[in-house]
């Protein structure tokens, strides 16, 4: 059984041509020391049933779905993704292709990409956006390289980042010569210095709550630094978005369009800025130009940013990254429309403050930030440990929350997307009472 | 033989973007009607203006990208021979496994008790990228090849600073590397030193000798490297950077050429990535996603990003964030879970026995390929045979046609094929970096050796041909310097007058 298409007879015609006696004549040049002399200890090659069977008992171990029905947010999110999205973007001619190094013969995925860049910005109200990054946690430090490029140094970042936001910013920033500081505005005081070149604030904030992005980006323009917003991209069909907030640079995690959940990967890096600061910008970007005969046509462009020509002295490493997402996200995105992304967040908005009010109708149940406005997740203080908590609603299939132990120990951040119904936020509500009973 | 497979042209222009399909009133959407009272936001937080998304039906959306898809070339359409790449065709095996609800339908953060199955396939994943390549542990969470260069340098510097009190502040690079490699470099704090090659297109020794001092932090190296070139020197290069306290990085990109046959552990190398979407498979989607493993040896795992994957005692399997030596958190979550699946989906299909004979046709392949050129494309660096990849120059062709290696590329295209990687790498004039994967067949191979041939044919015959090529396709030749020079990004943008 051989995978590659080679007969017996094509391995020894193909030797003969090249004047070698057997294969190993081609690995002449590895010296004796080096070799294995030893076959590598895995197990022996498997039919496709059995990889298949091997895959299927190991998925099975995983509860999920029905079984372990999802109020889990805190960045990755159990969002409904219409069937179009993956019958197209899978199509094969887009998904086993690469970087569209030739323009002529990648006109599909540089016009998507051009597209998605297009709707990004239509979204966030800023002027442009680059092909995609890894991740939301990854577009944020790529944001923050883009902000200290201008000369300053230092990162300050709101009370309400995600913490593994600023675990990430932590390790990426140790080869880059900064520390993610604390913003200090958990008192309502917002004071930045004139040697900050960023201020980080997320909204909707890691504990569902909306943030007054106004009064954190005019702060950091009066002391000439810039604002990174990470936003919600399911939240934009309702809520402001970054550029009427005045955000410099915005970055979000673009898994809601067109990914599951995927146990965190992969995901969509979304990344876009006010247009004076494309030429730091990471990552690729598509430009429209024209050919030889005026016609319109996609390439790569501002090349001369990127590590393949500037090599040390270029504006990120990035490489590889996440084009296939972006395309699923143009697809999702123009299936929702300007209506249906208003709709879907409209009944992220208003399931979540239903679940708000029937969850904080449980005794001992409080609100963690009581009068505080939210969009599609919240944060419940619980009387008992939540981590406690979540494992005994796993018991009774549901996946409660996300613990937030920096918060407090009975803190419980709860997500809730479209795809939840009444009936299952009633039930959760009845299940959460018996746990704390 | 087998025929070239050409992206035409679908006559006049299509239906242009998104936006010019949509119509107001138009749609695709469709969501259960609500059941609890709707709520809106807060005034002050409301959106002033409807975001300008197309609006269009499922049909229209459909079409469009079915169109676009008909403009692009794929693995699936036809031999993609991009050196440093491995396009190697993608089995469809590790799609049915990563679509299955029990990976797709799990949230990353909920409880290790109930994400078993996805925490054992990647402890066994990890298991089996060490024993490929010789390393003892590794960490799943880059997502890319470059995310994993800088993870390893990040883990030099935690190394250097817990051994040596300082991080040191050079990284030496070969002058042939890959432009990610001097980008990581910086990137991780350190200021890139290239290295100079031999005549024969090896790593210069002796200068390597002469550069090493006790500022070096490491040296990044692929082996075979980017021409394709096995460094029969290696024990003795990652002997002079050990002599000085360094570390030796093996950059991944082409491990297609070795497996089951060396290991990069043996030649001596401390830090190892893998890019999963070349070696093993997992489709390059356009431009991502990718995953980028990255492995150490034993004195180096303190330093591996948190989480880790734990096996407790009882077989159960958790995650591991309690590490005080690690260098922290490279991706908001466990890297690129799905990309993973099909990674182990491939390296379990294949087996040791598989891996090894991928790694023989790989090299086999590159062989034949580049003694059926080499009369018009002669190899950059002849002495020595190549391994999974080769590098030949149009530079004789150029000298006595003035036709170029990007004529070459372009006339490829009218016949049908995806052109192989130009002017890279930097040190070869006029370079054609080919790798044509173990997935291609023999018939494919004399298909496109005979295209090649024909190109550099005509170049003598008709040069003009391939100066104007491509004519077939969707679009030609694009003013790319009009792209950098009149920014059109979005729709936006007004295209101007030019």
């Amino acid at each position: 059984m051989r995978f590659a298409p080679h007969t017996d007879d094509d391995i020894r015609e193909m030797l003969a041509a090249v004047r070698a006696s057997s294969i190993d004549d081609l690995f002449a040049q590895i010296p004796d020391p080096l070799r294995l002399d030893r076959p590598l200890d895995l197990p022996r090659g498997v039919s496709e049933q059995e990889i298949l069977a091997d895959l299927g008992s190991l998925a099975r171990q995983n509860v999920v779905g029905e079984d372990l029905v999802c109020f889990a947010g805190a960045g990755a999110y159990d969002h409904y993704v219409p069937s179009v999205v993956w019958a197209i973007a899978g199509r094969s001619e887009l998904y086993t292709s690469y970087t569209p190094y030739q323009p002529e013969l990648s006109q599909g995925v540089l016009q998507a990409l051009f597209e998605y860049q297009s709707m990004v910005c239509e979204l966030t109200e800023l002027d442009v956006s680059n092909a995609s990054l890894y991740d939301g946690a990854t577009a944020l430090v790529e944001s923050v390289n883009m902000a200290r490029a201008g000369g300053r140094s230092r990162v300050l970042v709101a009370s309400g980042v995600d913490p593994r936001n600023v675990d990430t910013l932590r390790t990426y920033g140790r080869g880059s010569g900064y520390e993610p500081e604390p913003l200090g505005d958990d008192d309502g005081t917002i004071d930045v210095a004139s040697d900050v070149a960023a201020v980080v604030v997320q909204h909707p904030n890691v504990y569902g709550v909306l943030e007054d992005v106004r009064s954190f980006s005019d702060a950091a323009h009066r002391a000439g630094a810039l604002l990174i917003q990470v936003f919600d991209p399911t939240s934009l069909g309702i809520l402001a978005p970054p550029g009427e907030l005045r955000a410099d640079i915005a970055v979000a995690e673009g898994q809601p369009f067109g990914n599951r959940m995927n146990f965190g990967g992969p995901y969509l890096g979304m990344l876009a800025s006010r247009r004076e600061h494309v030429r730091k910008m990471p990552g690729r970007i598509v430009g429209a130009t024209v050919d030889v005969e005026g016609r319109d046509g996609y390439v790569l462009t501002l090349q001369a940013r990127e590590q393949h020509i500037r090599r040390e002295k270029a504006t990120s490493n990035i490489c590889t990254n996440q084009t296939l997402m972006a395309l699923a996200a143009t697809v999702h995105l123009a299936w929702l429309g300007p209506d249906g992304l208003a709709e879907l967040g409209r009944q992220c908005a208003s399931k979540a403050s239903y679940a708000f009010r029937r969850l904080t109708e449980i005794p001992g149940v409080e609100p963690a930030f009581p009068g505080r406005p939210f969009f599609k997740e919240f944060t419940v203080l619980l009387p008992r440990p939540a981590d406690q908590v979540r494992d005994a609603m796993v018991e009774r299939g549901f996946l409660a929350g996300v613990p937030a132990p920096w918060a407090g120990e009975g803190a419980l951040i709860v997500a809730v997307t479209e795809r939840r119904t009444r009936d299952e936020i009633d039930r959760l509500t009845s299940a959460l009472t018996e746990v704390l009973a | 033989m087998e025929r070239g497979a050409p992206v035409r042209s679908l006559g006049p222009p299509g239906d242009g973007t998104l936006r010019d399909l949509s119509r107001p009133g138009r749609s695709a959407w469709s969501f259960p009607a609500l059941d609890v009272d709707a709520v809106e936001p807060p005034a002050d937080h409301r959106r002033s203006r409807s975001p300008g998304l197309p609006e269009v039906a499922e049909r229209d959306l459909v079409r469009h990208l079915t169109r676009l898809s008909q403009m692009n070339y794929g693995v699936d359409t036809g031999i993609y021979p991009l050196g440093s790449c491995s396009m190697k065709y993608n089995p469809k095996l590790a799609e049915t496994a990563a679509s299955l609800q029990g990976f797709a339908g799990l949230h990353p953060l909920q409880p290790d008790g109930t994400a078993q199955g996805a925490l054992e396939l990647l402890w066994r994943l990890e298991r089996a990228l060490c024993e490929i390549t010789g390393m003892a542990r590794a960490t799943l969470q880059p997502p890319a090849g470059a995310c994993g260069e800088l993870t390893g340098l990040l883990i030099m510097r935690a190394h250097h600073e817990a051994t040596g009190g300082s991080p040191r502040t050079k990284i030496l690079i070969p002058d042939s590397a890959h432009g990610t490699n001097p980008a990581s470099a910086r990137l991780g704090g350190y200021r890139a030193v290239a290295i100079p090659s031999t005549d024969r297109g090896l790593v210069d020794v002796e200068a390597l000798a002469e550069l090493v001092d006790e500022d070096v932090a490491g040296l990044m190296l692929t082996n075979p490297n980017t021409l394709g070139l096995f460094e029969e020197d290696i024990a003795r290069i990652t002997d002079v950077v050990h002599g000085v306290g360094g570390l030796v990085y093996y950059d991944g990109a082409n491990l297609n050429a070795i497996m089951g046959r060396t290991r990069p552990g043996d030649m001596g190398f401390d830090i190892v990535h893998i890019n999963t979407h070349k070696t093993f498979a997992t489709p390059h989607g356009g431009g991502g996603p990718g995953a980028g493993p990255v492995g150490v040896v034993e004195h180096l795992v303190p330093y591996l990003p948190v989480p880790r994957i734990e096996r407790d005692e009882d077989g159960g399997f958790r995650l591991s964030t309690d590490e005080p030596a690690s260098i922290g958190r490279m991706h908001g979550f466990h890297g690129n879970f799905a990309v993973l699946v099909r990674a182990y989906a491939y390296v379990f299909f294949h087996g040791a026995d598989g891996l090894r004979e991928v790694s023989e046709l790989a090299v086999l392949n590159a062989n034949y390929l580049a003694a059926a050129i080499r009369e018009d494309f002669p190899l950059a660096f002849p002495d020595a045979k190549p391994m999974h990849e080769f590098v030949s120059t149009a530079a004789p062709l150029e000298r006595e046609t003035g036709v170029r290696a990007m004529d070459v590329a372009k006339r490829l295209i009218d016949l049908g094929y995806h052109p192989p990687t130009v002017y890279f790498p930097l040190v070869v004039d006029e370079a054609m970096m080919v790798e044509p994967t173990e997935t291609e067949s023999k018939e494919s191979l004399d298909g496109f050796s005979e295209a090649l041939r024909t190109a550099a044919a005509e170049a003598r015959s008709d040069p003009k041909l391939l100066h104007d090529a491509p004519v077939t396709t969707p679009v030609r030749r694009l003013d790319e310097a009009r792209a950098a020079r009149q920014l059109r990004l979005t729709w936006r943008d007004d295209p101007g007058d030019g």
